[in-house]
């Protein structure tokens, strides 16, 4: 019985992680062929390494598949509607943050504040006989935020890659999209909603409600949690 | 155990249908899969939170009916002789929120009517009849008229956008009130917007919005300028007066017994004139139903009610509760949609009123409490 411990299989996320493990005497190292996805943890007793895409660690969290994760709140909020019942945060990682945020042409000045999407979405409809388009990934948590908004008379299509380009190409009239520095979204005449923040993200360490933390998993688990809550 | 538990539910729904039958309702169904485009359309993205969508790449987005009122009006519009009385039993499918033990799949029974001669008549006939069936029940009643509301809104003194941007969020309490407090002048303008009026008062709106950069998207230069001239309208408009603003809340905070309703309805209306024509068709329902033999000077009204749920009632409002049971959602509702009729008739329309019964809380509240 070890626990497992997931991380993102490539890219910034993963040698950010492995900087973040390793300043805590805990070394993440990949193992054989550049390519397999197999990994080794030192360090600690007890905690093996699973390689995963970003985007399925909130599932496989949820599911109790693995028992510990790191991968961004607004994946966890966005794949698992019931993610508080199902995980909580060990630790903020300090990276990986970016924006969820709605975002409309720069030159549509009427329109700074959700109120104004709001009555132009309205005056859409009307004028073209089609909901306003918003193109995103992120369904559920644009969904539940433009609700308590009050905002209608939009839809959301779905967007898995260069959103900020949708609206450009006439597939969309706005975006919801995750955004850091917001250069992508100026190189597209794109600006942000002023009171258009649906969630600030960033990388975190998950510890999953559901895995099994039985027999021994309990007592290596002490001994990890010690190490990742020091300061460094 | 689980299904001798379905089973009784089933029997229970069949009374019910039975009931509905023997008043001289024609049974229809409807299919269990509904195009979600027209669903979407009617009830807006919300509705892809609260009912189950599937992926069809050759039919496109279906969805599992997450209620019958839509292809029953979509049938009738259709096909349907007039006037007309309809029941129907099935499952609906609604998602339910995380952590809830709500279930997903339950039984709806119902009942339309569909008749022009006597709105106010049909609204008693299907009050009753809901009555008559629950009365064992003891359950408690809850009515409201969405209408008074839309009139009093539409009565308002300002402009013409202001009113139809309130009356588009009438079932969004909280959106509403934000545009109410803006328009009457108790939430100042937001700086962005001061400060746009103030560089239009330099640069026209064309050159403004070309300082932007490129233009991209299919909302086009000739909308945005259409909605700025409505901004700068707005912004001299006067705002609407504290005078109307308490008329309008007096409405909305209406809790009284339907006869004292009445009463305080017809004093707003003396300073609200706009509100006679849907104060008197209160009146009207009021005897209509005294004369099915409802006591109205017991019967709940709220001048808010019906207003959080999906938006497509428009006059009468009715639900049915039982009290003491926290633990029971409402047992039937239902209400006016004469302009949902408009919406999916194409340019037609008739005036319909119906409801909805759950079977299942019938036999829970005949079981006893948990």
């Amino acid at each position: 019985m070890t626990i497992k411990l997931g991380i993102p299989s490539k890219g910034r996320l993963q040698d950010k992680t492995f900087d973040w493990f390793r300043a805590r005497g805990i070394e993440l190292s990949r193992t054989g062929s550049e390519r397999e996805y197999a990994g080794a943890v030192t360090g600690v007793e007890g905690v093996e390494l699973v390689l995963l895409s970003a985007g399925e660690i909130p599932r496989e969290l949820a599911a109790g598949r693995i028992h510990l994760g790191v991968t961004g709140t607004d994946l966890v909020r966005e794949k698992t509607p019931n993610w508080a019942q199902t995980t909580t945060e060990l630790a903020k990682l300090g990276f990986g943050q970016a924006d969820l945020i709605v975002a409309v042409p720069r030159t549509w000045i009427d329109v700074d504040t959700l109120d104004d999407l709001d009555a132009a979405a309205a005056q859409f409809r009307a004028d073209h006989g089609f909901r306003l388009r918003i193109a995103t990934k992120y369904h559920a948590l644009v969904r539940d935020f433009l609700r308590d908004r009050g905002v209608a008379d939009y839809q959301l299509v779905d967007s898995q890659g260069a959103t900020e380009g949708t609206v450009k190409n006439l597939t969309a009239e706005a975006i919801a999209d995750i955004t850091s520095s917001g250069d992508t979204l100026k190189a597209n005449h794109l600006k942000v909603i002023s009171d258009g923040i649906i969630h600030r993200s960033q990388a975190v360490l998950f510890r999953s409600l559901t895995a099994d933390w039985g027999g021994g998993n309990a007592r290596n688990f002490g001994a990890l949690a010690a190490k990742i809550a020091r300061t460094v | 155990m689980l299904n001798d538990r379905r089973a009784r539910i089933k029997a229970e729904a069949n009374r019910l249908s039975e009931f509905f039958l023997t008043q001289g309702a024609l049974p229809v169904e409807a299919a269990s899969l509904q195009p979600a485009e027209t669903l979407l359309d009617l009830y807006g993205e919300d509705i892809r939170a609260r009912a189950y969508v599937t992926h069809d790449a050759i039919n496109g987005e279906q969805m599992l009916r997450p209620d019958f009122t839509v292809p029953v009006v979509q049938m009738h519009m259709n096909e349907g002789a007039e006037p007309a009385r309809y029941t129907y039993q099935g499952p609906v499918w609604r998602r339910q929120e995380a952590g809830s033990d709500r279930a997903s799949e339950y039984l709806q029974v119902g009942f339309e009517l569909f008749d022009r001669a006597d709105p106010t008549a049909s609204d008693a006939e299907v009050f009753a009849l809901f009555a008559e069936v629950l009365a064992p029940l003891k359950l408690r009643a809850a009515t409201g008229d969405l209408g008074i509301l839309t009139a009093a809104v539409a009565g308002l003194d300002t402009l013409e956008r202001r009113k139809s941007a309130l009356a588009r969020h009438i079932w969004r309490p909280n959106r509403f009130r934000q545009l109410l407090d803006r328009f009457s002048g108790a939430v100042p303008v937001p700086n962005s917007r001061a400060k746009l009026l103030a560089s239009l008062e330099k640069t026209g709106v064309r050159d403004l919005i070309s300082t932007q950069g490129t233009h991209v998207g299919l909302r086009s230069p000739s909308e945005i300028t259409a909605r700025i001239c409505a901004l700068q309208a707005d912004a001299t408009a006067p705002k609407i007066s504290s005078a109307q603003v308490a008329l309008l809340n007096g409405i909305l905070t209406l809790r009284e017994k339907s006869s004292t309703a009445l009463a305080s309805l017809r004093e707003i209306e003396r300073d609200m004139p706009a509100i006679r024509c849907a104060v008197d068709r209160f009146e009207a329902r009021l005897a209509a139903l005294a004369a099915r033999g409802i006591n109205v000077d017991a019967l709940d009204f709220e001048g808010s009610y019906g207003r959080t749920t999906m938006e497509y009632y428009d006059g009468f409002v009715f639900g049915f509760y039982a009290e003491n049971r926290d633990d029971l959602p409402v047992i039937a509702s239902g209400g006016r949609y004469d302009a949902l009729t408009a919406v999916l008739g194409q340019g037609r329309s008739i005036p319909a009123v119906g409801g909805v019964i759950r079977p299942e809380f019938m036999l829970a509240l005949s079981e006893g409490a948990p």
